[in-house]
């Protein structure tokens, strides 16, 4: 006889208290068998015309403020700049989605988001220009600082809608992430977190293909990234994550089952960036340029052009409109970043605890002796 | 000290709505060491919340409670076990107020049960207490008396900084009347727990009785020896530390944890530099061994006790 003969039967659901056994039908958490279009679709005639017209000019304003920031990094403006060039429809999307009362909490990539949600343009690069870690006040803004560590931020999404949700107020936290970070421990922890604790949290991850060089292929092997929901006890969707429409409506659909109190969604948005990683990473090294003219066909900024011209929705004015707004913001962020920024060196040891301890207040003195010396040189 | 430690759990959510306390097996069971015994019963399934099993997902939750307004309480089981957590704790519990200037801070109490000497097997003993004072943003704090268990948890709960707060394992059954009513020295303080005129041992959390016991034991070969509490690692009390020094000429530091690379380093480097001419030996370290914790039949080996305490106070009378 081996161990294995001593193996317990399970359980039969619900034959004991607690008794294992799926307490979900998996059935209506399984994704979407492919992803959610509304472009070239009759879904688009539900819209208002305004609300379309909206999501263009976000785009076309999202699109300049990656191309401009860009250039900054190009210049040694700005340290460092990871482009969501190609993804605009997922950031614009994303923002727009939110009421006021929101938290977004973004990772590095999500600048846009964060101006989408009303934060400044310029204090939201101030991490990637490397004056300061968070240019905005988070809990004015209701905007998590931009995160790095990847994934880590999914579970203060899901601890701050938990708390909310004790609190009786509606208020929805949304997580950005990419598909390299669905890798992530923290991500998988803060799914389950969520689900069990049914909080209302919509996980939005932007599929772009890539973790810096590695494809998804290296890095699931799941159907789709959506699939990992129904594990967690929560719905997957897929959508296209270059319709903005489609983005747009499926996490609003999310947003509107978290605030109800249905729970927690993943979403999946395919969609792909069409510049590298960041300024500094080569991505001839790892893809083919016909792939990436293959998408350059499906930008975002492009699809929704062109839909909303066949539909006789977007005029000339409204274009130029848009193009002027994005150069006015252009040209405020070179006006802006080719300005020295001000640095003041006492702040290095102004927020590390509410009160410094004595050893960092003799450091702030020894660093307040040695500028002043060297402004005496 | 347990029932001190619960005590001050219980008044901190009866005087707090916001407290709430998170982790594995919290609720109905209390804690694997009771610690939070009844609350659960008290204040709800919400309040004293069984989470799932997952350490980074518990602190990261509570991060995110706390940037809600919640004041979080986590219970991390073990010392060992609180290493999933890490990432968490030191890239954001711990930066959050300096990232976001001073616009969010997170004052989250991590009860941590740490150290050995109660028969653990292993990923049980652990002192990890270098780990956490080494990274800037989070207090370190440890108590080592039953009305410190009280006081000091209260005052870390209450902190608007998150604070690691270490409890010693092996003296969650030590015995003392508990008056809720004393007043406690803050956080950030040492307290000299015996005075002395020939040397003083600098200890902290489950080495304070040990240290106890060396003083008493010392009389009988001539020394007079203070002991020092330090209770709280960061802050750090530089100035009575140094007091205590100056006016003895000789310490002896006593950890269990490992001494390369220790807290025990830091206290003598710190000493050192700011007393060297009132020094009459060089400031010596009784710590654990550099090695991973020992198997629990073993332990006894590593941790310091009376006697590495003695041995260390003879060389004291130092002669080059
Ligand atoms: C915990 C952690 N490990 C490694 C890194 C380094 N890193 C930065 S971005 C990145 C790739 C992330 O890819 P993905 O999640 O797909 O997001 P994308 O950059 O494509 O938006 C890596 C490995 C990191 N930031 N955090």
């Amino acid at each position: 006889m081996t161990v294995l003969d001593h193996r317990p039967t399970m359980p039969v659901p619900g034959w004991l208290p607690g008794a294992t056994g799926p307490r979900t039908d998996p059935a209506p958490l399984l994704p979407d068998d492919s992803p959610v279009r509304v472009l070239g679709t009759t879904g688009l005639d539900k819209y208002d015309p305004d609300l379309l017209r909206e999501l263009y000019r976000r785009l076309v304003v999202g699109r300049r403020y990656n191309q401009q920031a860009t250039t900054l990094t190009k210049q040694g403006r700005l340290a460092v700049y990871p482009s969501s060039t190609g993804q605009e429809a997922c950031e614009v999307a994303a923002a727009m989605v939110l009421q006021e009362q929101d938290w977004l909490f973004p990772s590095y990539r999500d600048t846009l988001a964060v101006v989408g949600r009303g934060v400044d343009p310029l204090q939201a690069l101030t991490l990637l220009r490397g004056n300061a870690h968070t240019g905005y006040d988070p809990r004015a803004t209701r905007t998590a600082p931009l995160c790095t560590p990847l994934a880590t931020q999914a579970p203060h999404a899901v601890g701050l809608a938990h708390a909310a949700r004790l609190r009786g107020e509606s208020v929805v936290a949304l997580a950005m992430l990419g598909d390299g970070g669905t890798s992530e421990g923290d991500f998988h922890e803060a799914l389950n977190f969520a689900a069990v604790l049914n909080a209302p949290v919509v996980f939005l991850v932007q599929n772009n293909g890539y973790a810096i060089s590695v494809p998804l292929t290296k890095q699931s092997a799941a159907p789709s990234l959506a699939h990992k929901a129904v594990g967690y006890g929560m719905p997957g969707r897929l959508v296209d994550g270059n319709d903005v429409v489609a983005v747009h409506e499926v996490l609003a659909e999310a947003m509107e089952r978290a605030r109800s109190g249905g729970g927690p969604t993943l979403v999946e948005a395919l969609t792909y960036r069409l510049e590298a990683h960041t300024n500094a990473d080569d991505a001839t090294r790892y893809r083919q340029s016909e792939e990436v003219t293959a998408w350059q066909e499906h930008d975002p900024v492009l699809l929704m052009e062109r839909q909303l011209k066949a539909l006789g929705l977007l005029d000339e004015a409204a274009v130029s409109s848009a193009s002027e707004q994005a150069e006015a913001l252009a040209a405020r962020m070179r006006a802006e970043f080719h300005a020295e920024p001000q640095l003041d060196p006492a702040s290095l040891f102004a927020h590390v605890y509410a009160e410094p301890t004595t050893q960092l207040r003799e450091q702030a003195e020894q660093l307040a002796a040695e500028l002043a010396a060297e402004g005496d040189r | 000290m347990a029932q001190a430690l619960n005590a001050a759990l219980r008044d901190e959510m009866r005087a707090d709505p916001t407290v709430h306390l998170l982790g594995e097996d919290v609720g109905q069971l209390g804690g694997v060491f009771r610690i939070t015994d009844g609350l659960a019963a008290e204040f709800g399934a919400d309040r004293c919340l069984d989470t799932p099993l997952a350490e980074a997902g518990i602190l990261g939750t509570a991060i995110g409670m706390a940037m809600y307004g919640l004041r979080p309480v986590v219970e991390m089981q073990f010392d060992a076990f609180a290493y999933p957590a890490m990432e968490q704790l030191v890239s954001h519990v711990a930066k959050m107020r300096n990232r976001t200037a001073g616009k969010l801070a997170l004052p989250i109490t991590v009860r941590v049960p740490y150290g050995g000497g109660i028969g653990g097997v292993e990923h049980h003993s652990d002192s990890s207490e270098a780990y956490y004072a080494g990274t800037p943003g989070l207090h370190v704090v440890t108590p080592a008396t039953v009305g410190d268990a009280y006081g000091l948890l209260r005052a870390s709960i209450a902190s608007d900084d998150p604070v690691i707060f270490l409890e010693p394992k092996r003296l969650y059954w030590s015995k003392a009347e508990l008056d809720t009513a004393a007043e406690v020295a803050p956080v950030g303080r040492a307290v000299l727990r015996r005075t002395g005129r020939s040397a003083v041992l600098i200890t902290y959390g489950p080495s304070l009785p040990v240290c106890l016991e060396a003083a008493e034991a010392a009389k009988a070969e001539g020394w007079d020896l203070a002991v020092l509490d330090l209770r709280s690692l960061v802050p750090f009390d530089d100035q009575t530390v140094c007091e205590v020094v100056r006016s003895v000429g000789r310490a002896v530091i006593v950890h269990e944890s490992t001494g390369f690379g220790g807290v025990g380093a830091e206290i003598a480097a710190r000493v050192t530099e700011r007393c060297f001419h009132h020094l009459a030996a060089p400031v010596l370290r009784v710590t654990g061994f550099d090695i991973p914790y020992p198997p629990p039949m073993l332990e006894h080996h590593h941790l310091p006790g009376v006697d590495r305490i003695l041995d260390a106070v003879a060389k004291l009378q130092w002669e080059e």
